[in-house]
């Protein structure tokens, strides 16, 4: 089902003309009712009455995601606080958190682009949607919450953790969609394993995946152990929250809800934009937010836009799946690596789990890799040469696909720390020193 | 005539091998013998118990990996010799060795050495050609 076929089916040069009308508009109330934005276009000697269709959003300075730290906590909203009715946060790891507010308004585009997800991922109104991700400051519970109940699901709000009453409620009350990040799911399949509760008898028919980096591979996995289309859905809060993207069952990029969200690919040296269907990094406008008019935000994640029309019949851009961020590139020994290259060679041989910890540090002044993999009873041998036979084929396609040579650890099962939010991937040590 | 060894897969930091003692220990087992072969980083446990169910249930409860080999434990006479005598049969028949340990019985004066064989069914052919006694399961259980 499309839940918007108005707005997500809409003829693309329809489409254009209307994103340009509301470019207009967001502009005008950035520059007028927020001064860190009129300093910022002054600077560049824009004016709103310079953006008069879509193709002038190139004249617009980039927002980026320190320009929130600089205006903690409400200098970037744009209308009055009494029209704020909702505020979120993210954590910072360094300094003060991300905030961002909602008008009512907000809160209402932002529950149905939400719902568009749901129904991207095959959910309707006949559906119970269990939200284990986290409900408070993070966007992630409450988004996901508002989109079902605008799609009319029956929405269980489990936040995340307690993993055993998740599998009690999701074997009770039926659970058929379930949103939670792909690492948790899982560990709920894990812990269903170990509890002897087959989670492949369950209702559950679609997975709304994301709040952090995910790779085919595990696509793959989540697909095997849980009766689940895997959906990737994409989202910050910068922007809204979950609800910016998402896949429809043909599971071939991610529509962006982009008569509301309207996406740019950069490059990120230059800030140019690329050639269509070229990778960058994406860039984000919020066309209709009232509380903050974003303009041009750099998300640092790397992705590319696909647009060529989807069979679903959504006639909306297809971002790629986020496949590496600007800044969660490692350069090791001056060669840069991504996690995710990690993750899907670890995903490719047989019984490794898709539990392992990236672990970056210095040895005297050289860069040292180190991967650390949990071994599972599949892996595991009497032997210790099929052990070390094991450590040395992961080290070898590692060192092939990274062109770096890392360190290998096998680690006993779960002494890799499980989390119920965004998994925690890489340690750099070198931050430290 | 194959016994069930127990093996666990143990990182090498301090305290782990005690840790895993005290659970075998408490789920009521008792070790009949033990080998540990470790690299760098990681070590293999291996066991011979009297109840391997009950010591698996618990080790694979505590999320241990473990995983169960079939090995043979021969009796070996406790003399100069004594091992030498089980080996160049086997090795004259072409069976491979992957590991083995040894412990003393307590009221006899026999040893018992526990083999890992590339091949259990082809070493137990040439023991049992050469007239050298292997232990039952049950018997090295109650060791």
């Amino acid at each position: 089902m499309i839940f918007s076929e108005k707005y997500e089916c809409m003829d693309r040069k329809e489409l254009k003309r209307l994103q340009g009308e509301r470019l207009r508009d967001a502009a005008r109330r950035a520059y007028e009712n927020v001064p860190f934005y009129r300093k910022k276009f002054d600077e560049c000697g824009v004016k709103p009455e310079h953006i008069q269709s879509l193709d002038d959003i190139v004249k617009l300075p980039f927002t980026v995601k320190d320009d929130f730290r600089q205006t903690y906590p409400f200098g970037l909203f744009a209308v009055p606080q009494r029209e704020i009715v909702r505020v979120h946060a993210s954590s910072g790891t360094t300094g003060k958190p991300t905030v961002v507010g909602y008008t009512r308004e907000d809160i209402g585009i932002w529950a149905e682009t939400s719902a568009r997800t749901l129904a991207c991922g095959g959910g309707t109104a006949e559906d119970v949607l269990q939200v284990a991700y986290g409900y408070g400051l993070f966007t992630g519970g409450l988004g996901l919450h508002y989109g079902g109940e605008r799609l009319g699901a029956m929405v269980i709000p489990m936040s995340g953790g307690n993993s055993m009453k998740q599998l009690m409620l999701m074997q009770d009350f039926g659970t058929t969609l379930l949103a939670c990040t792909p690492s948790y799911s899982l560990q709920l399949a894990e812990e269903a394993a170990a509890e002897g509760f087959d989670i492949k008898k369950t209702k559950l028919k679609a997975g709304f995946f994301g709040a952090e980096p995910w790779t085919e591979a595990m696509r793959s996995q989540i697909e095997q152990r849980l009766p689940v289309k895997a959906i990737d859905i994409y989202g910050l809060s910068e922007v809204t929250g979950p609800g910016v993207a998402s896949e429809c069952l043909e599971q071939h990029g991610l529509h962006v809800f982009e008569d509301h969200y309207y996406p740019e690919v950069i490059n990120p040296s230059t800030g140019e934009p690329v050639a269509p269907g070229e990778r960058g990094e994406l860039v984000f406008t919020c066309l209709t937010k009232q509380a903050i008019p974003l303009i041009r935000y750099r998300t640092r994640d790397l992705t590319t836009l696909d647009e060529t029309l989807c069979p679903c019949g959504r006639t909306s851009r297809r971002m790629a799946r986020v496949t590496g961020r600007t800044d969660d590139m490692l350069i090791i020994r001056g060669v840069n690596v991504f996690p995710s290259q990690i993750e899907t060679v670890l995903m490719k041989i047989d019984g490794v789990e898709p539990h392992y910890l990236i672990v970056v540090d210095k040895s005297g002044v050289l860069d040292e890799l180190e991967i650390k993999v949990e071994v599972s009873e599949n892996l595991f041998s009497d032997e210790v040469k099929k052990l070390e036979a094991l450590r040395r084929r992961i080290f070898e396609e590692l060192r092939s696909v990274l062109s770096v040579s890392p360190k290998i650890s096998l680690v006993e099962p779960k002494s890799i720390e499980r989390s119920v939010g965004k998994a925690k991937r890489v340690i750099d040590r070198r931050d430290l020193k | 005539m194959k016994v069930r060894q127990i093996s666990i897969f143990m990182e090498n930091r301090a305290g782990r091998l005690s840790e895993v003692m005290q659970l075998v220990g408490d789920s009521g087992v008792n070790i009949r013998a033990l080998s540990l072969a470790d690299t760098s980083d990681f070590g293999i446990l291996r066991l011979i118990v009297n109840d391997v169910d009950k010591a698996l249930g618990a080790l694979r409860k505590a999320g241990h990996t473990v995983s169960v080999t079939d090995v043979v434990a021969v009796e070996v006479p406790d003399r100069p010799g004594g091992l030498a005598g089980i080996l160049v049969p086997l090795s004259a028949d072409g069976v491979n060795v992957e590991y083995m340990y040894a412990f003393v019985e307590k009221a006899t004066d026999k040893a018992v050495v526990i083999f890992r064989f590339e091949d259990a069914d082809a070493a137990l052919k040439t023991l049992k050609t050469v007239g050298i006694s292997v232990l039952s399961a049950e018997t090295v259980a109650s060791l």
